[in-house]
């Protein structure tokens, strides 16, 4: 029998952490999905494919700043000292990945305006003809647009990549201590990406290719889930009593049902079907990855703070 | 350079939390807040059992995770001694510190800033003990540089068993506990 | 003093809302507090401490005119430079929000707490008033004092000249009176406060329900903590597995009201296997025959049933004690109200210690000394004709001190004489004494109830006049000319301003006797005069003592092998093993064991304690001591709790042999206590609603002792004799 008492009860800390709400997960799961869909963006631009993904490559990255931008906020209303945010920009602190992030959204801006600038929306051309006549010019430059998918390549992978890091460094949180963790959630980023410009694409050629790359998505994913799994699985006692909380524990019935099950396992087969045209095209199943997506950000980030090494 | 540390006798402490009551007010520490704590472990059944007493705090590790995370470079370690701080006009309040740390040492001040611990460094830098040191009534908590062999702390250390919180989590903590 | 008459109706829970609610300690604090002329830097105060009766030396800082932080003074003896937490803590009483602001003259019926501020002149006014016309009616004895700690000298200084002798500290017959009788009868001296125990040089110390460290008497806990560390052996003996208990060597989990069957089965291994200091016995005791004759059949086979402790264990610690003596103490604790049988079971503690030769010896116990600093040369006091009302035909033969249980007593049956008005000082009766229902009904039959307090204590709440005294950082007070290891006096002085219309003890007291018309009584007009002119005639003043805080007398022999002469101020002039005066008034002259009462099946015997954090019932509205513990739980056995299907953290209720229920309080289930017991901290589950803090917070063992075992020699109320069942929340 072993009685702990703590004199210590100190708010967000105890009786367990509970620093992070629903701001972080939200931006995590817009971070990835940006992320996902820049560096598609950024592909198909590089293999100059780009007419014949005119979605993915000139509709998504408009959505891809409005979207980025409403993480930025919900990331901002986390801070608990908010006046100093500035304090990110003064320094290069090459040891936090937080420190990497904040300049990679930083950067991540101008990238996405250079994808939306190859072909702005009719609206704000003809809003501004300047704006037409320097996309025209821009657009037309094999150059600069393979200067710009490149970016998207590498700009998106960074943000998809970072966040994951970022947690797998806390090691002090024995659930995000995974190197696998940073992959799973670009892996998930770009699946949302594709999921979601196969939901919206007009054209069928488009959908069905972007399709059958949220299928390879999700079927990697599935793996990196077990890869994480069976690494923390045989690491220390504190890893172990930190995955039983999804195997087993109070996060399991979330992780397994809407995360593994309508997240990856029920689009896929219906996606698999789609795109073998058993089925018709339908936007169930990318609706499921979204949430999918996000409700795997909500548990990484829930779990985790549960997680703690063994106070014996 | 000096890397100060401490040590505390389980053995001779109460748990009486006179220095939490200490660093309370000697440092303003609000209220409903603790920058160090007492935990009790028993173990055993009844009569035949064991009770350790833990005064805990900011253990400012020689590998502290606090420092690695911070973006803004507000989590700092100080010049003097090795301490661990935090500049608060420096602090974004992020909290990826409170994260990092297997401790739960650190909280978010009403002010917004991440704080703990400091070791007492404005009245170490004024040759006198951390308030907790100084106040206990058991006279079972030290402080000294670690890295001189002569100081109290390091000759506890050299000749009575120890241990430290959580070793096997890398942070390379400068607290000992005295069995 | 004002003119202007003030009169509001308030109830006391709204007295100062919202003035000090406290954010940060002392940072958030608004103007009128704290507002001393110094524009920055740090200025040191140095005072001693009255958040116990300890009285530890200290040194308030204060910072850029804030009060910051108390520490302790290097130069004390008590404290050597170091507080306990509640002295450390200390701060908090300044900034406390539900500090009474105002005197309040009660405004509906007592205990109601409606009340009206009055200015001091009204308010005192109708005290005197009032005491005049109890006089002139029964006389001034029926105008009694209840008072704690060293703050209410000069309140027994103004009753005195009133004419009453009517004056108790609850600290005798609820708490160390049974012990001091006890060792009195045995030694001739009773045990002091601070006790004169010399734990820091003990190699075995007995500790029998005494928890030091969560006790946090600061001079023994540190002492304790050095006799640890240097490897002394600890024996503990408790039915709860203390902090203390951690320490031991032996823990001896004892069937509670059984410790004298325990002492005795001691006292006969010493004595049968010839263990004890002979040579010590010889020389100093008186008896000894005639003793060793009454305990011979007592052995620890026999005490084996009653104590739950194992024959072979009672041999071994009884051994363990002989190893070491004369340098074994076997502790005489500080509450010993028990089971009704307390006097005597101290006394065989005394002879425990007699038989182990630590009296007058290093590492037993020392000979405090004391300096000499003249009294204040007052008029003689009237003689009382009728007598003090407490004891009457000395029913309590052995009484050294008045019973406050006696005095509540008369009031309620008006034998031997009314009493028609209680004075308090800085005493939660209704905490302090057993049953409450006693000392409410009493309240209720008097002309007057006066309560002197720092917040809207219990007591105040059924108060007719409630007047608001400045705490210890806001006052001087009378000397504390201490009676120690090395003799010293200390001074409080004042560090901050009172941040209302509180006054200091002396001042009320003072202008109370100036309206009795006592002004022959206070010739002196400020306490710095009366201060100085003690402090004159002992060769030092108060201007020099204001500077250092403590003035330290030389060292003084304090072992017999160092000169202090053996005597004992006993019938026998010699150590009583064996007493006759006890035999002639009727009791047994060496202790005699009684099985204490069972309590009803299924129930608990309930035990109360201490917390480190907090003194009795007084400390819990202070915001850092708050902060630290707000509340207490019930210890139940962790079989128990699993076979009533609680856990920690569930709330239940207590309900005791008479259908007292207390509040709903959290349980802590823990291997830490025997399965027949429950435990609580002292001072909880407060009633008051001026005591915003703490309303409601954990449960009262005040409330629920409503029985009591009143010790046959001294008048003690033993507390611990109620039985408590569980009442699980639906």
């Amino acid at each position: 029998m072993l009685e702990i008492v703590s004199s210590r009860n100190n708010p967000l800390v105890d009786p367990w952490l509970h620093v992070w709400g629903w701001e972080i997960p939200f931006y995590l799961f817009l971070g990835g999905w940006v992320a996902g869909m820049m560096v598609l963006s950024g592909y198909f631009l590089l293999k100059g494919r780009e007419r014949q993904r005119r979605c993915v490559c000139f509709a998504l990255p408009l959505f891809g700043l409005v979207l980025l931008s409403l993480g930025m906020l919900s990331l901002f209303l986390d801070l608990e000292h908010k006046p100093y945010v500035f304090r990110l920009y003064l320094t290069v602190e090459p040891l936090s990945p937080m420190s990497w992030g904040s300049w990679i959204l930083v950067l991540v801006y101008p990238v996405l305006v250079a994808n939306v600038l190859l072909q702005p929306p009719a609206l704000a051309v003809a809003a501004w003809p300047r704006l037409g006549s320097l996309s025209r010019r821009f657009a037309a430059r094999r150059g600069v647009v393979r200067a710009v998918g490149g970016a998207s390549v590498l700009a998106g992978t960074a943000l998809g990549i970072y966040t994951g890091i970022l947690l797998s460094a806390l090691g002090a949180r024995p659930l995000w201590n995974s190197a696998l963790l940073g992959p799973l959630f670009l892996v998930s980023g770009l699946s949302c990406g594709a999921a979601f410009s196969h939901m919206v694409a007009r054209d069928v050629e488009e959908r069905t290719a972007l399709a059958r790359a949220d299928n390879l998505f999700l079927s990697v994913e599935l793996g990196l889930f077990a890869l994480y799994l069976i690494g923390l699985l045989s690491a220390s006692e504190a890893h172990l009593e930190a995955t039983r909380l999804l195997l087993g524990g109070p996060f399991t019935g979330v992780f397994w049902v809407f995360v593994v099950g309508l997240g990856v396992v029920i689009p896929l087969l219906i996606q698999v079907l789609a795109v073998s045209h058993r089925i018709a095209h339908t936007p169930v199943a990318p609706l499921l990855v979204l949430a999918g997506g996000l409700a795997l950000r909500f548990v990484i980030v829930y779990a985790g703070q549960w997680s703690r090494w063994p106070q014996t | 350079m000096a890397r100060y540390g401490m040590v505390i006798d389980t053995r001779t402490c109460v748990g009486c939390m006179d220095c939490v009551v200490a660093c309370k007010t000697e440092n303003q520490v609000p209220e409903g807040f603790d920058r160090d704590w007492v935990t009790q472990r028993l173990t055993g059944r009844f009569p035949t059992l064991q009770l350790e007493i833990h005064s805990e705090r900011c253990n400012h590790c020689d590998n502290p995770p606090c420092v690695t995370c911070c973006p803004t470079g507000a989590s700092h370690v100080h010049q003097n001694g090795g301490v661990v701080l935090v500049a608060h006009e420096e602090c974004i309040g992020c909290k990826a510190c409170l994260a990092a740390c297997p401790y739960d040492a650190r909280f978010i001040h009403p002010n917004g800033y991440a704080d703990k611990c400091t070791f007492c460094i404005h009245r170490v830098e004024k040759g006198q003990d951390p308030a907790c040191v100084a106040v206990c009534p058991a006279h079972c908590m030290h402080f000294g540089d670690l890295d001189d062999p002569g100081a109290g702390v390091s000759q506890l250390i050299a000749s009575r068993k120890h241990h430290v919180l959580l070793p096997a989590a890398g942070t390379r903590p400068r607290i000992y506990y005295l069995e | 003093m004002n003119g202007v008459s003030r009169r509001r109706f308030l109830k006391i829970t709204t007295a100062g809302a919202g003035a000090a609610a406290l954010a940060g300690v002392a940072r958030s604090v608004p103007g009128a507090l704290g507002n001393v002329a110094d524009p920055g830097g740090v200025r040191s105060v140095p005072t001693f401490c009255d958040i116990c009766f300890w009285k530890c030396g200290a040194i308030a800082s204060v910072r850029d005119g804030l009060l910051w932080k108390i520490e302790g003074n290097p130069e004390d003896p008590l404290s050597r430079g170091r507080l306990c937490p509640r002295g450390t803590g200390g701060v908090g009483a300044f900034f406390d929000s539900d500090r009474l602001r105002t005197p309040l003259l009660r405004r509906s019926r007592r205990g109601e707490e409606e009340w009206v501020e009055v200015t001091w002149d009204e308010a005192l006014g109708h005290v005197a008033e009032k005491m005049l016309r109890i006089r002139a009616e029964h006389g001034p004895e029926a105008v009694a004092l209840f008072s704690h700690g060293l703050g209410g000298a000069f309140l027994k200084h103004t009753l005195k000249a009133f004419g009453s002798p009517n004056i108790a500290a609850p600290s005798f017959a609820q708490c160390r009176g049974p012990r001091d009788v006890g060792f009195g009868l045995t030694f001739g001296e009773d045990v002091g406060s601070p006790e004169r125990t010399d734990i820091r040089n003990a190699r075995c110390l007995v500790l029998i329900g005494s928890h030091l460290g969560e006790n946090m008497h600061n001079t023994q806990v540190q002492e304790f903590a050095e006799a640890v560390g240097s490897g002394a052996s600890i024996i503990v003996v408790d039915p709860r597995f203390s902090i203390a208990a951690s320490k031991a060597k032996h823990y001896l989990p004892i069937a509670p009201g059984t410790d004298l069957a325990l002492l005795l089965a001691w006292m006969n291994v010493l004595v049968r296997e010839g263990l004890y200091d002979k040579e010590y016995v010889a020389t100093h005791g008186f008896g000894f025959e005639a003793f060793a004759a009454e305990i011979a059949a007592l052995t620890p086979e026999w005490a084996y049933p009653e104590t739950g402790i194992e024959p072979q264990r009672i041999r071994e610690t009884a051994r363990e004690m002989a190893r070491y003596r004369p340098a074994t103490l076997v502790h005489p604790g500080r509450h010993a109200t028990w089971y009704g049988d307390d006097a005597q079971r101290s006394r065989a503690i005394a002879l425990l210690n007699a038989l182990l030769g630590s009296w007058g010896r290093k590492g037993g116990f020392y000979a405090p000394a004391s300096m000499d600093v003249p009294a204040y040369p007052y008029p003689p006091y009237p003689e009382s004709v009728k007598g003090k009302v407490d004891n009457p035909g000395h029913k309590y033969p052995f009484a050294t001190e008045p019973l406050t249980n006696g005095i509540r007593e008369a009031t309620l049956s008006g034998t031997p004489y009314p009493i028609k008005g209680w004075l308090v000082y800085a005493s939660n009766l209704i905490q302090a004494l057993p049953n409450a229902e006693e000392t409410i009904r009493a309240i209720q039959s008097l002309d007057l109830l006066v309560v002197v307090d720092v917040v809207g204590s219990e007591i105040a709440g059924w108060a007719d006049v409630v007047l608001p005294e400045a705490t210890y950082l806001e006052r001087y007070d009378d000397l504390n000319v201490e009676l120690f290891r090395e003799p010293f006096v200390a001074l409080r002085q004042p560090v901050v301003p009172a941040p209302a219309d509180q006054k200091p003890n002396w001042w009320i007291a003072r202008q109370l006797a100036l309206k009795l018309g006592l002004g022959a009584y206070y010739p002196w007009r400020d306490i710095e005069e009366y201060l100085d002119h003690r402090l004159k005639g002992a060769g030092h003043s108060l201007d020099q003592l204001k500077r250092t805080g403590i003035w330290r007398g030389p060292k003084q022999p304090v072992y017999f092998d160092e000169g202090v002469p053996a005597t004992f101020a006993t019938a026998s002039g010699k150590i009583e093993f064996y007493s006759l005066q006890l035999k002639q008034a009727g009791f047994d002259p060496v202790p005699k064991y009684q099985r204490p009462p069972v309590g009803p099946p299924g129930s608990f015997r309930l035990l109360f304690g201490r917390a480190p954090v907090h003194t009795f019932s007084r400390t819990q509205t202070n915001p850092l001591l708050a902060d630290l513990m707000s509340e207490n739980e019930v210890w139940l056995n962790a079989r128990v709790a699993a076979r009533y299907g609680v856990r920690t953290g569930d709330r239940v209720r207590l309900k005791n042999q008479d259908g007292v229920v207390s509040n709903p309080v959290k349980l802590r289930s823990t291997e830490a206590i025997r399965p027949d017991c429950v435990y609580l901290v002292h001072g909880f589950g407060h009633t008051a609603k001026g005591l915003r803090r703490a309303l409601g917070k954990g449960a009262s063992d005040a409330q629920l002792i409503t029985r009591y075992a009143v010790d046959p020699l001294m008048g003690g109320t033993g507390m611990n004799v109620n039985f408590v069942t569980l009442e699980l929340e639906a």
